[in-house]
């Protein structure tokens, strides 16, 4: 039995078991399809808040970026996580005692105005949007690397599972997925990981693998830094000292920004109270940590395997793998000087091989001679990450358009029964829209997906957290704070991302901030501008303070008030 | 009128109590991901844990580690100080 033969069995036992889910958890009202009926348990919670979370690039591209870029790689790791702890800290509980079921729904009733509402709306599904096209590009890949289905029929294949769990179960369909998804996608980064931490150290756990001896007796990362000095770059562990301050700003983008993710928000709204809320965001991040910790001893172990097994070799004697790889166009080898032998160096001028960061991951299980239904594995693993996230990110879209857009701007008095039929409406449009994008993904979507975090760390939470926590925040500082920090961090992006049609070079970066760290000087940008309009402009009505007051007592989460605004 | 004062009192002293464990958890996170991740890491990375230098450690372990222990010992933190003020939904 071959790797093809595990890969169709697993990937297909997987698609029945969720197809199996959203029949069985078929929603019936309008709560049920938003949040889930707000009956889901804190550790299903977690689990598919994890699922939700991690994405074809947490699962697919994390290992192999880190892998490359070493300390540097930890912004990542920790930018990633550390959102969690803003999350379940300032927004979460509140949010869940606030009890209704969206982002905008919060912005639009906090800053009693439509056009409040509008604006988040349309960051929201901005947001979501560019998100949810670079899932279905990753299951079009996964299917046309390793199952010889066209790139095309891939994507046809994966909208079509996620139309048919979203539309009918909505969030309460997806929650359940997410978590079958999430168990799916855990195993399959883990064993790998688990069967290579034993090869290299004889520990069965990565994490302690990483700072473990190898079998003849030096640390692995000792042997690592040295074999990277050997070839021209820098130790493997060594602070990169002049990208130091750029690191931190995009660590705190990519916290903040996860802080303000709509559709990760969204999660908290579907628990019965708010210490469930809290205890949900405590599981998820513990089960995105499993990942997130095993992330980088994967990193440590393939950039060791691959310095070891291709270096200095000649071509000839390469194993099996590095040709099968060479066909996809993922590693390429071009002998520079004729000598029949692979040279890798820092220096671009005589480096001779060109490793593609996906295939860290991907063909880990190859490298490390593992058997063929770990390859399976990975791969039905791969297909759970790209489809849970993608179908949160729909439920987002289409949450976004019947409730936010239809019932509380152009139809106040559409039925609930007509809502259900036109949330299930525009989920379907949103699979089959971002289907047709992800057949024809533009090019750019790879850089709008890294500067969805800056426009939502520079939007969505300074106005969160203000309403929550800054009684006197009115609508003029919160709508000038938005349009400010978002309008801010735009242009700074647009001026210095070629790949947008921007002018600048990195020579011009204000303090050395990347375009993918500038959304943390956005987000103070719009606390300052919003802490002083707001402080000139007339207190908020007295109604509105009273529901900031009420938001901060968990008592009688069960029954949300509805607000009338104007 | 007087039960009720000294309910909003309760409901003050609550809200000062939680923005008071906020404070101390997220400099804790601040310090572990900020400093020890990134800005103290090259000083850091003089010491070692097993095999790891200290500096890196923090940067692709501890803080996550530590992330996860914060978000805990919040919830314990809040479930009891919500059933302390009577606060909490039962």
């Amino acid at each position: 039995m071959d790797a093809q033969f595990w890969t169709y069995s697993l990937v297909g036992v997987t698609f029945a078991m969720y197809i199996t889910i959203a029949i069985i958890s078929k929603a019936g009202s309008t709560k049920d399809f938003y949040v889930a009926g707000s009956g889901v348990h804190p550790l299903a919670n977690g689990m598919a808040t994890a699922a939700d979370w991690m994405s074809a690039a947490s699962f697919i591209s994390m290992a192999g970026l880190i892998a490359f870029m070493g300390f540097s790689g930890g912004q990542f790791l920790m930018g990633w996580t550390g959102g969690y702890v803003l999350l379940a800290l300032l927004l979460a509980p509140y949010l869940r005692k606030f009890g209704k079921y969206t982002v905008p729904d919060f912005i639009g009733e906090r800053y009693y105005s439509k056009n409040a509402r509008l604006v988040a709306l349309i960051c929201a599904l901005f947001v979501s949007f560019t998100y949810v096209v670079g899932q279905m590009k990753g299951v079009g890949v996964a299917f046309a690397r390793f199952l010889d289905v066209p790139y095309d029929t891939g994507v046809l294949i994966g909208i079509g599972i996620v139309f048919f769990y979203a539309v009918l179960g909505g969030m309460k369909g997806i929650t359940y997925t997410q978590v079958a998804q999430y168990c799916i996608l855990i195993f399959a980064f883990t064993v790998p990981a688990i069967f290579i931490s034993i090869q290299f150290t004889g520990n069965f756990l990565p994490q302690i693998g990483l700072g473990s001896k190898t079998t003849d007796g030096v640390y692995l990362l000792e042997k690592l830094n040295q074999l990277t000095v050997d070839l021209g770059f820098d130790q493997y562990t060594q602070v990169n000292k002049q990208n130091l301050m750029n690191m931190f700003f995009i660590t705190a983008a990519l916290m903040f920004g996860t802080a303000g993710l709509p559709h990760v928000i969204v999660r908290f709204f579907t628990v019965p109270k708010v210490r469930h809320a809290r205890l949900s965001a405590g599981w998820a991040l513990l089960f995105i940590a499993i990942l997130y910790t095993t992330a980088p001893a994967v990193a440590a172990f393939a950039r060791t395997n691959i310095i070891h097994t291709v270096a200095d070799q000649s071509y000839e004697s390469l194993p099996q793998w590095f040709k099968n790889w060479e066909g996809t166009g993922l590693l390429s080898f071009e002998d520079k000087n004729n000598d029949g032998h692979v040279q890798y160096n820092a220096d671009a001028s005589i480096n001779e091989l060109t490793v593609d960061r996906d295939i860290i991951v991907l063909a880990n299980p190859e490298i490390a001679n593992l058997p063929p239904w770990v390859i399976g594995l990975v791969v039905a693993g791969g297909l759970a990450a790209a489809l849970s996230t993608a179908a949160g990110l729909l439920l987002v879209i289409s949450t976004s358009i019947s409730h936010d857009l239809l019932k509380k701007n152009l139809r106040p008095n559409i039925s609930e029964k007509n809502e259900l039929w036109a949330a299930r409406i525009s989920i379907a449009v949103a699979v089959v829209g971002a289907g047709l994008a992800g057949l024809n993904p533009p090019g750019f979507v790879a850089e709008v997906v890294a500067l969805a975090f800056g426009l939502a760390a520079s939007s969505f939470f300074p106005a969160i957290i203000l309403g929550i926590f800054d009684k006197r925040m009115n609508r003029q500082g919160a709508v000038a704070g938005m349009i400010s920090g978002i309008v801010f961090t735009m242009c700074y992006i647009v001026y210095f991302k070629p790949q947008l049609g921007g002018v600048g070079t990195p020579a011009g970066y204000w303090w050395g901030i990347s375009p993918e760290g500038i959304g943390t000087l956005g987000m103070l940008i719009n606390f300052i501008v919003a802490i002083s309009v707001s402080r000139l402009t007339t207190k908020p009505p007295q109604k509105i303070q009273e529901l900031t007051e009420s938001i901060r007592y968990p008592k009688g989460s069960g029954k949300p008030k509805e607000i009338q605004i104007r | 009128m007087r039960f009720i004062a000294i309910f909003l009192n309760n409901k003050k002293a609550y809200w000062k109590q939680n923005l008071k464990y906020l404070g101390i958890l997220l400099f804790v996170w601040f310090f572990v991901s900020f400093l020890c991740g990134i800005l103290l890491a090259d000083y850091l990375n003089q010491f070692y844990l097993g095999g790891f230098p200290l500096g890196f450690w923090f940067a692709h372990q501890g803080a996550i580690y530590v992330f996860v222990c914060l978000i805990f010992v919040y919830v314990y933190l809040m479930n009891r100080l919500d059933k302390k003020y009577h606060l909490d939904e039962g």
